[in-house]
């Protein structure tokens, strides 16, 4: 019994080791898994890097692209990018995003045209992904960005050659994570007693907004 | 559906199988009278007939007794269910394990059904030897078994601008904890060879929106799994079957589910779901990219407003959750009269790094009304912040990482519901 109560305190240590502990050298792993093929490479990695890097080749127009949105992505996104019912509103909203209600559009928001075209050529139409060519999704692509007075010419092409090229007006807005300097006080030891003025008030119920599920009224989005 | 009369506007919750789910306006009746025929003196019809044999339930199921305690959506919220989210009924649980079936589901294109014959990962960009493995080489891999919280970066976002849901599994419910099985990424890493300029990777799922977000190559090689398992059994087909990226204490739409390929590359991808989604706009219009990182959070699973005090007065456990994506839970907090004074709660079950940590506050309750709030905090010293303190630093809009203190009131009637307070 005691030689089993001295083996414990080892027991915890091999429990809470492994997890970091384990990396290749501890073992022979070769022969499993193979080598992936070029070919196999090719078809799956159709990811775009924002300076075009991987952008499939092909090209296609803001008069292109409308006929296509009309038909593929109008059905959610609405003919002019305003969005139907719930579905992503694509256009409009600029000078919006410091005001109650920001709305995040391609032209007000996105830093980058290439999300446009690696989100549409890997994700749309919803349902059908992977559906479109290359010139479609460039078609489809520049009319939303004509949608969004990112582009103004009616004429503009869109490809895998400018697509890296392609100045948002939004690039600029975006900052790293620095919560733990600008929220550097959430650190500090807190108040356990007497904290704050006077006795605490009820401010706002959710019972008087009322939208929990038991009925169909509209409230905020999540996206 | 029961008998008693409840008028509409106070009936929470009619689930699907038409159970009531929690009926405020019971609250400090105590429990249902229940069949007196099936009380003492009497026998039971279950003490005297033979139940159903072994293998009948191959696949056991919660009493049917329990069948309001299910996932939930709130379908105003989203455009398609199969672009949407369900909530943990986490009023309903106890402990710091979810159970397979209650996990919260975020698709963008719905489940993906895989067959895992036919299933691939692939390991490619800059490494050495880009690798392609089938589920049977996965599984041959050493594994560890951990458990970790997953919430989503929108968790509690529709409360930015005050108190909207009534319910901790609408407010506080895209969260869950497993233990997972699966092998360090960094091992599949080594084993394809990184390039000295290796600095990024994106993760892309196998579902029809090919989910892929970008992930620094210091936390891969930290502690990302390739998990195959939840719970000892394989993934849920809706968290990611057969295999997904476990990413301990960061948002989890980085979670790839139905994980198919990893690229390495020298910078970050800047895709739709870490710029157009996923990014946090302050007051200014500028916006936050990058913050991967779960603040510390915890929330008061009972009582809540589905879960109301349904005895009148006097011992009452109050019951909740917190985690971090930082570290270890080291302490939470639990005010009686909305912030102005708090005491210990008492954490119960292992506390684990990165994972849901119950508490409990046993107290008296002398049936005057509660402004009942918890606050975490954990091992780096972050203390949960108010959501005044909050909305201070980022303004209403951000919709994602909102940690703030959750308040709920507690009227004599037992009845709960989601408030703010001065």
């Amino acid at each position: 019994m005691s030689r089993f109560r001295n083996l414990l305190p080892l027991v915890g240590l091999c429990v809470a080791a492994p997890a970091l502990a384990l990396d290749a050298t501890m073992f022979d792993l070769s022969g499993i898994g193979r080598e992936a093929t070029a070919e196999e490479i090719a078809g799956w990695a159709i990811d775009i890097l924002p300076d075009g890097t991987g952008a499939p080749e092909g090209r296609g127009t803001v008069a292109e692209g409308e006929d296509l949105f009309v038909m593929y992505c109008a059905v959610c996104h609405g003919d002019f990018g305003e969005g139907a019912g719930r579905w992503p509103q694509l256009a409009g909203g600029t000078g919006s995003l410091a005001s109650h209600d920001p709305i995040k559009t391609v032209g007000s928001y996105w830093p980058y045209a290439s999300i446009l075209v690696d989100y549409i050529n890997r994700s749309m139409p919803f349902g059908y992904a992977q559906s479109l060519t290359p010139d479609e999704v460039y078609a489809i692509s520049a009319y939303i960005l004509w949608l969004g007075d990112v582009v103004l010419d009616d004429d503009f092409e869109l490809s895998h050659e400018n697509v890296g090229r392609i100045e948002m007006p939004n690039a600029g807005g975006f900052f790293p994570d620095d919560r733990e300097t600008a929220e550097s006080h959430f650190w500090e030891a807190p108040c356990m007693s007497d904290c704050g003025a006077g006795a605490a008030q009820i401010t706002m119920r959710a019972v008087v907004l009322d939208v929990t599920p038991e009925d169909d009224s509209p409230g905020a989005r999540i996206d | 559906m029961t008998d008693t009369p409840i008028p509409n506007r106070r009936r929470f919750l009619i689930g699907a199988g038409g159970a009531l789910v929690a009926a405020p306006a019971l609250a400090n009746s105590g429990a249902s009278p229940g069949n007196p025929a099936n009380q003492p003196p009497k026998v039971p019809e279950w003490s005297q007939f033979l139940g159903d044999g072994v293998a009948v339930r191959a696949y056991g199921k919660p009493s049917e007794h329990e069948a309001h305690v299910i996932r939930r959506d709130v379908q105003w919220l989203t455009a398609s269910r199969e672009s949407s989210v369900s909530f943990t009924p986490i009023h309903a649980l106890d402990g710091s394990i979810t159970p397979n079936g209650l996990c919260f589901e975020r698709h963008h294109a719905g489940i993906a059904e895989v067959d895992p014959v036919d299933h691939r990962l692939m390991i490619h960009g800059l490494v050495d030897k880009p690798l392609i493995f089938t589920m049977e080489d996965l599984m041959r891999l050493p594994r560890v078994n951990v458990p970790y919280f997953c919430e989503c970066a929108a968790n509690s976002g529709m409360e930015w601008r005050g108190a909207q849901l009534n319910g901790a599994q609408f407010t506080h419910g895209m969260v869950h904890c497993v233990m997972y099985t699966g092998t360090p990424l960094r091992l599949l890493l080594e084993m394809a060879g990184l390039k000295p300029n290796a600095e990024w990777l994106l993760l892309e799922g196998a579902d029809a929106a090919a989910m892929t977000r970008s992930v620094p190559m210091q936390k891969a090689l930290d502690d990302v799994l390739i998990a195959w398992r939840m719970n000892g059994e394989m993934l849920r087909p809706e968290n990611g079957y057969p295999v997904r990226a476990v990413i301990p204490g960061w948002e989890a739409n980085m979670w790839v589910k139905w994980l198919r390929r990893i690229a390495v590359g020298d910078r970050p991808w800047y895709h739709r779901e870490e710029t157009s989604k996923y990014t946090d706009l302050m007051a200014d219009g500028n916006a936050r990219k990058f913050t991967f990182v779960m603040d510390a959070k915890s929330v008061i699973t009972s009582p809540s407003p589905q879960a109301p005090i349904n005895h009148a007065g006097g011992f009452t456990v109050l019951s909740g959750l917190a985690w971090s994506g930082r570290g270890r839970i080291a302490g939470v907090d639990v005010s009686l009269d909305g912030g102005r004074n708090w005491q210990h709660a008492r954490l119960d079950g292992p506390v684990w790094d990165k994972a849901l940590t119950r508490f409990y506050f046993e107290f008296d309750w002398d049936g005057r009304p509660l402004l009942l709030q918890s606050r975490a905090t954990d091992e780096t010293g972050y203390v949960q912040p108010t959501k005044d303190a909050l909305r201070a630093v980022r303004g209403e809009n951000s919709i994602y990482h909102q940690n703030g203190i959750q308040t709920w009131h507690v009227a004599p009637s037992g009845e709960v519901e989601n408030v703010e307070v001065s």
